[in-house]
């Protein structure tokens, strides 16, 4: 039996008229500073001598630069994508630089730049040991480098590798050369192959087998230089048996010009293991006229490659003036579970299209999908999904659960699911709700004392609940926050 | 003075004159039922009062506790003590009850200049509202009005009416839609928060829950006015001889 299906909903509706009047308020980035620091880098250009130079930069080994090579080389082959519902300008590959770090190299995290420290602690992300969150291991990552990792040594009792990208090539390069492009090959989409040829850093993890990693990973990235783009690569593998939680954050300042940040994130869950991904991604937004914010063009792919394993992804995506992003999950092994968790959040003129990916492969596969979109201002939110069942997905399973929230008149949303089932056996449902915040859920709590803007938070926290319950509980209360600021000024 | 003095009151919706001219005085420790057939303008009359978007106030005056009602933002109306128990309550997914009720309870607290209280304070006040309004605490675990039976929700109100203990409780058609049972219950409930500071004014079409919460005073309303007001015997009159007939005279 052979079934595929495209589907389109898009509605607009109206909370009030002086809705405008408030947007105009705008809203509150916090995170959108700049760091004075000496900085170095490549100057902007795109060639081959690119690619070289980021690797000598890195001290890479011959394979790798031709690893970059290869992909540099498909990418001049490829398209520029366009089947997304976005609008982007066009982006001028020479115009950017690829490689831009602070000029004191690497050090010790006792020897980091105070600046940079002090960056990460304004924004809630000590790096000091003693200060750091309880439990949660840091890589920072600024603009193309890693500036230092927390909790290594406490890891390493435990046998967990956690460190940065470059590091790993340079000292692991057997487990790195076996991973590396496995999930996410060089060629597999437009940006994918630009982040394997120009990659700067990015966070490398790898649990042996059977160890359950003894505290929550986390990466968190920010672009700070002008004109840069970041091209991060995080590869985690979890041998046979282990466990590993990982989040990411990202920030960056407030600029006018757009910015590129085109990531590509490989998991790997060998048998029985367990990885749970979660992301709170806060790019710059751009203003409220649509002026500046990051292009967030991400392509991330987990491989449940050994029987009875676990991929779990919980986004949060508040920020970036355009997001373009899909985790996947290839459901190899048999029995192998994948979910995915979503709350997308636009306003003013940003722009999202976002989903996931499910592919069934191996037998009494299953997979979950919550995806919730928030529109408010004039954005425009997309939902897009694939649900594949192949031939030899027997007794395979998905549920799929899309709901899009409208704030305000001008805002759409859009869902897109797809799928594709090849075996007679496999299961797919899939449910979808748009709604808005009704002027009668507004009297309601304004009646019982709440003012409007808490009356907002309140709802869409409700409406985003199945998706926060999923977030570690310190990331879960900064999400909500993340929400409650990304919403300003959308009710008047 | 009296609690709420509403004069010559009128009131538009989408253009159209509900309210032609409405007078009503209620005193503390008062209960007033407003009687009248559909379309007089009884639940404008409520909405009004809380200060609900699109219902326009072209003419009169609504003074409160001595103050300027219609001024006032909904939200500070209820931090106020004005209280309104809806006739169709609002669903909230994935909000909790119990995480609404404290939120609204503390947000007119700090209007007030009150200190907020801590979920253990607020949690122990729950419990002891729940007794008296015989409730069970599964009903606080759930969203709010999510999935609730008709009943469950018209309880639910007069439960969050219990934990804000407002000064005036306007109940719009609270015993609609109930069976006997529920309609018992509810007004148990009312009964328990009647006291000497607390004025009602019960909204309804049907006099059968003024058999269980007795009032002080039955007002007719018809066409956008109060046509006649009397005690608790003028809604059994009703009963008897309709809404047909009535506010002769009165409307001359």
């Amino acid at each position: 039996m052979n079934s595929s299906m495209i589907n389109e909903s898009s509605a607009s509706t109206t909370l009030r008229d002086n809705a405008e009047v408030a947007e105009a308020l705008g809203r509150s980035y916090a995170a959108g500073f700049v760091t004075e620091i000496e900085m170095t880098g490549l100057p902007p250009g795109l060639g081959e001598e690119t690619v070289r130079q980021i690797s000598a930069i890195k001290q890479e080994p011959e394979w790798m630069t031709e690893w970059r090579l290869e992909a540099y080389r498909h990418w001049l082959t490829m398209p520029k994508p366009d089947w997304a519902k976005l609008n982007i300008d066009p982006i001028d590959y020479q115009a950017i630089s690829y490689y831009a770090a602070p000029k004191a190299g690497p050090k010790s995290l006792a020897e980091v730049d105070p600046a940079l420290l002090e960056t990460y602690e304004k924004l809630g992300i000590p790096l000091h040991e003693r200060a750091a969150l309880a439990g949660v291991a840091v890589d920072a990552v600024f603009d193309s480098v890693s500036v230092g990792t927390t909790f290594r040594k406490q890891l390493a009792e435990a046998g967990v590798l956690f460190c940065s990208m470059s590091e790993a090539i340079r000292e692991y390069p057997e487990i790195v050369r076996k991973y590396l492009g496995s999930v996410v090959p060089t060629g597999d989409n437009f940006f994918a192959a630009l982040n394997s040829a120009v990659f700067s850093d990015g966070s490398f993890v790898f649990i042996p087998k059977g160890v359950r990693c003894p505290m929550e990973l986390s990466t968190y990235f920010r672009i700070n230089a002008q004109n840069t783009g970041q091209f991060e690569r995080t590869l985690i593998v979890a041998e046979e048996g282990s466990h590993v939680s990982y989040l990411e954050g990202c920030t960056a300042p407030k600029r006018d010009e757009n910015q590129l940040h085109a990531a590509v994130v490989e998991l790997v869950a060998l048998e029985k293991a367990q990885i749970k991904y979660s992301t709170v991604q806060n790019w710059y937004p751009g203003d409220e006229n649509g002026v500046g914010g990051i292009y967030n063009f991400v392509t991330k792919r987990g491989d449940c490659r050994g029987d009875d394993s676990k991929i779990s992804w919980t986004q949060v995506e508040t920020g970036s003036a355009i997001t373009w992003k899909y985790p996947s999950v290839v459901l190899r092994g048999d029995r192998s579970v994948g979910e995915f968790y979503s709350v997308a959040l636009t306003h003013h003129y940003q722009q999202a299209d976002t989903g996931t990916k499910m592919i069934h492969l191996g037998k009494y596969t299953k997979s979950k999908i919550v995806a919730k979109g928030i529109s408010a201002g004039r954005s425009s939110n997309s939902y897009r999904g694939l649900v594949k069942m192949e031939k030899g997905a027997e007794g395979a399973r998905n549920y799929t659960q899309c709901d899009s929230l409208l704030i305000g008149k001008k805002c759409g949303a859009h869902t897109f699911p797809y799928m594709e089932v090849k075996n007679p056996t496999a299961i797919v449902e899939h449910e979808a709700t748009t709604s808005k915040i009704s002027d009668d859920q507004m009297f309601y709590c304004r009646s019982r004392g709440i003012s409007e803007e808490d009356a907002v938070s309140m709802i869409v926290d409700g409406f985003c609940k199945q998706v926060f319950r999923e977030l570690p509980m310190e990331f879960a209360v900064e999400a909500k926050k993340l929400l409650e600021v990304s919403l300003e000024g959308a009710v008047g | 003075m009296s609690m709420l003095i509403i004069e010559n009151l009128h009131a538009r919706v989408e253009g159209k004159e509900i309210l032609k001219g409405l007078s009503l005085s209620v005193n503390a420790g008062e209960v007033h039922a407003i009687m009248g057939p559909n379309g007089a303008g009884k639940s404008t009359l409520g909405n009004v009062l809380s200060g609900r978007d699109g219902y326009e106030v072209t003419s009169g005056s609504v003074t409160y506790d001595g103050i300027d009602l219609l001024a006032l933002e909904p939200e500070a109306r209820a931090a106020a003590g004005v209280f309104l128990a809806f006739q169709y309550p609002v669903e909230i997914p994935g909000v909790n009850n119990t995480y609404f009720l404290r939120a609204a309870f503390n947000a007119q607290r700090k209007a007030r200049g009150e200190k907020e209280f801590d979920s253990m304070q607020f949690l122990k006040l729950v419990r002891e509202k729940l007794k008296v309004m015989q409730i069970s605490d599964e009903l606080l675990h759930r969203a709010v009005n999510e999935g609730f039976s008709g009943g469950e929700k018209k309880r639910n109100e007069i439960f969050q009416m219990a934990v804000l203990e407002p000064q005036l409780a306007i109940l719009d058609e609270t015993d609609s839609g109930l069976d006997i049972d529920a309609l018992k219950h509810v007004a148990d409930g009312v009964n328990a928060l009647r006291s000497p500071d607390r004025a009602f004014l019960m909204i309804t079409h049907y006099q059968r829950l003024l058999d269980y919460v007795v009032p002080d005073f039955v007002h007719v309303l018809a066409d956008g006015r109060i046509v006649e007001s009397g005690d608790k015997s003028l809604a059994l009159k009703l009963e008897e001889h309709g809404y047909a007939g009535l506010g002769e005279g009165a409307a001359a």
